[in-house]
């Protein structure tokens, strides 16, 4: 593996970073599955692909796009709470919405924004080699998700949160507001896969419509490869353990790319990863002895 | 205090299976009085419990909570005035969660939760105290997930849980029925010594009618969603488990013999 194709391998694990960090704090955290992140990922990159396009400011936009994931977070949940709908079918309710609403506010189906300013442009303007730059930047990024994520879970409402999705039974006992907690958790969740769609967007220089398919397992193989690696320890070192799955996942996967004899193709990635998140839940139960029928 | 007034609940009212649970009870516990509640299966002994919790919503009739009408208040929204212990250990508290942070959570039960670190040592200080003073060597085991406690370390975390707030009125439902002998003999030797340490007002159902005659001051039974017996101490020394069983066949009785007319 070249190093070019190296850092690009570590560069893309820890954009999925935040999304490994939104399917954690809701499949993990809230046990709220939600497939709303397919949409919400390529939404970050719609909203500041448009605002850079436009002249905005970059930070701004990738500020706005947080917060248009967010929302799409919030109407999930807040469906799912308030008119008791599966969470499985209120988020793809939610996600092939998004689909039209990502069209609607590119108003085509992908847009360049490679020679535009972006958040990157700081960092590019330091001297260091460009393949370099964009991995540490988003290092630094991931790195304070990860700080962000592991105190939120350590206050007061984030101990709500998690005795939320552990036993909400327990959690309304003692005066947890179980709904608002769900919407909150999974607007936030949404706020940081949206995230990752705006880095990608503006790492890669363009944004597309297409780009969310596949985007909830992705991130469920970051959380997984991380936990098998990393199975003890506090809430930080959980919540690391989502970055590193993340980076290993894309290092992996350019790994079996490279590897010709396998015969593989970047098209082949969706069912690579499909293979390996099954694999990954199907082990621990081979494990356990079974009794002869 | 509890207070409960012409408590009504009706379980899938306008159904075949139409149930009314509770019929019309009124009950006051006053504060720091230990009240146990008896009776069979599908007496309305869970119920009672539930309604006074805000898990069950009443047909009729108010809840007051130390002086609130909290009838039309959520479960949640109730938090602040009372707690509860569930009879299956796992219920009480987040398996997933080390005792540290089940502790905070407790110690934080009704209140504002905001953006402070939950398990600072500075806020954790009065708790730990509480804790260590029952001498069962929580206090060391913070940092553990509540998975690597026993079924009655379990309830008896739970039991400590429900005094760590404020508010001074317990609810406990058959909180030692899925433990062994042992661990419910210890559980409930805990609650004694929690009830009258702190001055809680309790009200614990059970299926003991040993128990219920040992613990607290006062006994109330409960059959067919009516209140059927309510003793105190003193009178209640002088009553034996002979004697409630007397009681509760006598209800039983005054059943069978409508059963009889209906039957006849």
């Amino acid at each position: 593996m070249s190093a070019i194709a190296f850092f690009g391998a570590v560069e893309l694990g820890l954009v999925y970073a935040f999304v490994a960090l939104g399917v954690f704090l809701s499949f993990r955290i809230l046990d709220f599955p939600d497939l709303t992140v397919d949409g919400s990922f390529p939404l970050g990159a719609a909203v500041v692909a448009v605002m850079i396009i436009s002249g905005w400011n970059p930070w701004l936009a990738t500020a706005i796009a947080c917060v248009a994931g967010a929302m799409a977070g919030l109407f999930t949940a807040f469906v799912s709470v308030r008119f008791q709908i599966l969470h499985l079918l209120a988020s793809i309710l939610t996600m092939i919405a998004l689909f039209s609403i990502n069209l609607r506010v590119m108003g085509r189906p992908n847009i360049a924004i490679l020679n535009q300013e972006t958040v990157l442009t700081p960092i590019y303007e330091l001297g260091l080699t460009s393949y370099l730059a964009r991995p540490l930047f988003v290092f630094v990024l991931a790195a304070i998700g990860v700080i962000f994520l592991a105190w939120f879970l350590r206050t007061d409402l984030g101990l709500a949160m998690r005795a939320t999705g552990a036993n909400p039974r327990m959690a309304r006992a003692q005066g947890v507001r179980v709904g608002a907690m769900i919407m909150a958790g999974v607007a936030l969740s949404n706020a940081m896969v949206a995230l990752a769609g705006a880095l990608f967007a503006q790492t890669n220089g363009f944004a597309d419509v297409t780009s969310g398919v596949g985007t909830i397992v992705v991130g469920l193989a970051a959380v997984i490869v991380g936990e098998t690696l990393l199975p003890r320890g506090g809430m930080i070192v959980a919540v690391a353990a989502c970055v590193l799955g993340s980076v290993l996942y894309r290092l992996a996967v350019q790994l079996a790319l490279n590897l010709d004899f396998l015969g593989l193709t970047p098209s082949d990635l969706n069912l690579a990863t499909a293979v390996l998140v099954l694999f990954t839940l199907i082990l621990p139960r081979l494990r356990q002895p079974r009794p002869t029928p | 205090m509890i207070a409960v007034h012409g408590l009504s609940v009706r379980f899938s009212a306008g159904t075949p299976l139409e149930r009314h649970a509770l019929k019309n009870v009124t009950l006051e516990v006053a504060d720091q009085e230990f009240c146990c509640v008896i009776g069979s299966n599908g007496s309305g002994k869970s119920t009672l419990l539930s309604a006074i919790a805000g898990d069950v919503v009443p047909e009729a009739g108010r809840v007051v909570l130390s002086d609130r009408d909290v009838t039309r208040h959520a479960a949640q929204g109730r938090a602040r005035l009372v707690a509860r212990v569930f009879q299956d250990p796992l219920a009480g508290s987040c398996g997933r969660l080390t005792i540290g942070e089940n502790l905070a959570i407790a110690s934080r039960r009704g209140a504002r939760r905001g953006l402070r670190d939950a398990l600072a040592p500075s806020r954790m200080r009065s708790v730990l105290e509480r804790v260590a003073e029952l001498e069962i060597g929580l206090e060391k085991r913070l940092d553990q997930p509540i998975g690597s406690l026993s079924g009655g370390q379990r309830q008896a975390l739970a039991l400590i849980m429900a005094t760590l707030a404020p508010s001074s009125v317990v609810l406990l439902d058959e909180h030692t029925a899925a433990l062994d002998p042992a661990n419910a003999e210890f559980v409930l030797g805990l609650t004694d010594t929690l009830a009258k340490r702190f001055g809680l007002t309790v009200l614990m159902v059970t299926h003991s009618m040993r128990q219920a005659l040992e613990f607290g001051s006062r006994t109330i039974m409960l059959h067919e969603g009516e209140i059927v017996l309510d003793v105190r101490d003193p009178e209640r020394k002088d009553l034996t488990v002979e004697d409630l069983v007397a009681r509760f066949r006598k209800a039983r009785g005054q059943e069978l013999a409508e059963d009889g007319l209906l039957t006849s």
